[in-house]
């Protein structure tokens, strides 16, 4: 298969790879996908008291494209708020990364773990 | 050194230069391009006696007459021609076939279309070593079944099934024993009689042949009859109608004879490679070699590196031609039916590179290969949240997944 130059990129310099304090109040973590389906995502944000993300992390395990479209959410979501990181669609993602139809599953599973990510913040911060 | 470097032998072999001479010289006008059924004059008998050469080498790699050659194109079609001819000749004496669950998609595709016509079919489970027992067919056998069809070597995990023990318990029970060699004929011994098979699938393009030729062997003692799916001009005793492609039988046979000659020597040269990438990469963690460790046939060598999936580990290995049993690499997202079948775990069977070695594989391809696959595999699980959870004691089949 042949792989959008945007793709190479992120796989051979993937962005903002690790792992935050999954502890810390601030932080949500969102871990979507099954490995029986070849890729699962951990996207995590951290979010500053204005409700803006402050920083994002992923790992993933998956072929170039998930690794691409996690990289590359990471990259949208920082500075956004987390009402803005919201609005990130997979057809946005899919469009920058030039994925081909079968890839479409990945920039699925990039919006899953950012709506996951953000889910498990705002749990958090209700139950302070 | 030339890259990419070819590893995947299993997938296909380039043709040997001795091979593709002796092809030159049957096509064009100066040359032998008769039809070899052609009687009447000298470039009919010319092309004849060439089609009978090969034949004769094709069946000497086997230990089989000569007459008991069909030429086909490929190993497809020869398990075609051997399953659907054996069972619609043999139908009245049964409707049963056993065969395998990892057998190639040309077995199982074939069974399942006779499924359609009314046959039932069994579909046996290998062990965990990939290997399909004579046991495990006794137990399957019925009154009414007719057809045993079992693989000689895997061909995604190269594992070799003991096909003497199965061939005798069919012959004892007068059922049509059927061999896809495909994946054997020419890398490691084949005795048709000693291992009393009946029918044996062949393909030329595995063995430094060319694509579209192969063979199947149809066994005279005892003979066994089949329903041909190709009609026309009666060529090949009427079981594969159509004008015998002289250049490709002649790449076949030439083929066959090369392998035979240096089979030998071949083996120890590839079990050597293959242990020198054995030994290079089994220092990283969680490193499983798939199938058999001593059942297997020197040139392949299937290995799962857990936690890293294997499309993104292709990515990285782009200078190694190699394959996966990845889903990725197919329109599906399921990961290998053989390696499932061997009970791995999703993320094992998702994690799997298959590398095929052969006549022009180096020690320094071997190398660099070992080089490659370190960098890789550091940089993956780096990336891998599997690979953090496993670090932190983490049971992955325990984890529920949000499955997409
Ligand atoms: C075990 C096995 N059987 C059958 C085939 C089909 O052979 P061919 O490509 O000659 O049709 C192959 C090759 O892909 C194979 O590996």
């Amino acid at each position: 298969m042949a792989y959008s130059e945007k793709v190479i990129d992120h796989y051979e310099n993937p962005r903002n790879v690790g792992k935050l304090d999954d502890t810390d109040q601030n932080v949500g973590t969102g871990m979507v996908g099954a490995p029986a389906c070849g890729d699962v995502m951990r996207l995590q944000i951290q979010v500053g008291d204005d409700g803006i993300i402050q920083d994002a992390k992923f790992k993933t395990y998956g072929c170039g494209s998930a690794i691409a479209s996690s990289s590359l959410v990471t990259e949208w979501m920082k500075g956004k708020s987390i009402d803005d990181a919201a609005k990130i669609k997979n057809s946005d993602i899919s469009e920058e990364l030039a994925l081909p139809p079968v890839k479409i599953h990945c920039s699925v599973l990039a919006e899953d773990a950012i709506a996951a990510a953000i889910a498990d913040y705002k749990t958090k911060q209700e139950t302070k | 050194m030339k890259l990419p470097i070819y590893f995947d032998y299993s997938a296909t072999t380039p043709v040997d230069e001795r091979v593709a001479k002796k092809m030159i010289e049957c096509l064009t006008f100066d040359g032998n391009f008769g039809n070899p059924a052609s009687r009447s004059h000298f470039f009919g008998w010319q092309a004849e006696e060439s089609v009978e050469n090969a034949r004769r080498d094709v069946a000497d790699l086997i230990g089989a007459d000569p007459r008991e050659i069909v030429w086909t194109s490929g190993a497809t079609e020869s398990n075609n021609l051997a399953i659907k001819g054996a069972a619609h000749f043999y139908h009245k004496k049964g409707k049963h076939i056993i065969t395998s669950s990892i057998e190639h998609k040309s077995v199982l595709d074939t069974c399942r279309q006779l499924e359609r016509e009314g046959f039932e079919v069994t579909y046996l489970a290998p062990n965990t070593d990939g290997i399909t027992s004579v046991e495990s067919v006794m137990e399957a056998t019925r009154e009414d079944t007719i057809i045993v069809s079992i693989m000689h070597v895997n061909n995604e995990i190269g594992t070799i099934n003991d096909v003497s023990a199965i061939g005798e318990f069919c012959r004892s029970k007068k059922i049509v024993f059927h061999v896809d060699a495909a994946q054997s004929a020419g890398k490691i011994d084949i005795d048709i009689k000693a291992m009393k098979i009946d029918v044996l699938s062949m393909s030329a393009h595995k063995m430094y042949g060319p694509k579209g030729i192969g063979a199947l062997f149809v066994n005279r003692k005892p003979r066994i009859r089949l329903e041909a799916l190709i009609h026309g001009g009666g060529h090949e005793r009427g079981m594969r109608s159509g004008t015998l492609a002289t250049h490709q039988i002649v790449g076949m046979g030439e083929a066959a004879k090369i392998a035979k000659a240096e089979m030998p020597a071949e083996q120890i040269k590839l079990k050597a490679l293959s242990d020198r990438l054995w030994n290079g990469v089994a220092h990283i963690e969680q490193t499983f070699i798939n199938g058999s460790k001593e059942q297997r046939v020197p040139g392949n060598l299937n290995v799962s590196f857990n936690f890293v999936e294997g499309e993104s580990l292709l990515m990285s290995l782009k200078d190694l031609a190699v394959s996966s049993g990845s889903a990725c690499t197919s329109a599906s997202l399921e990961p290998s039916y053989v390696l499932r079948a061997l009970g791995l775990s999703d993320e094992l069977a998702h994690s799997s590179i298959r590398f095929g070695f052969g006549r022009y594989t180096t020690e320094e391809d071997i190398d660099y290969a070992v080089k490659q696959i370190d960098a890789a595999i550091t940089k993956l699980r780096a990336l891998s949240p599997l690979w953090d959870m496993f670090k932190d004691g983490v049971d992955l089949s325990k984890v529920k997944w949000a499955a997409h």
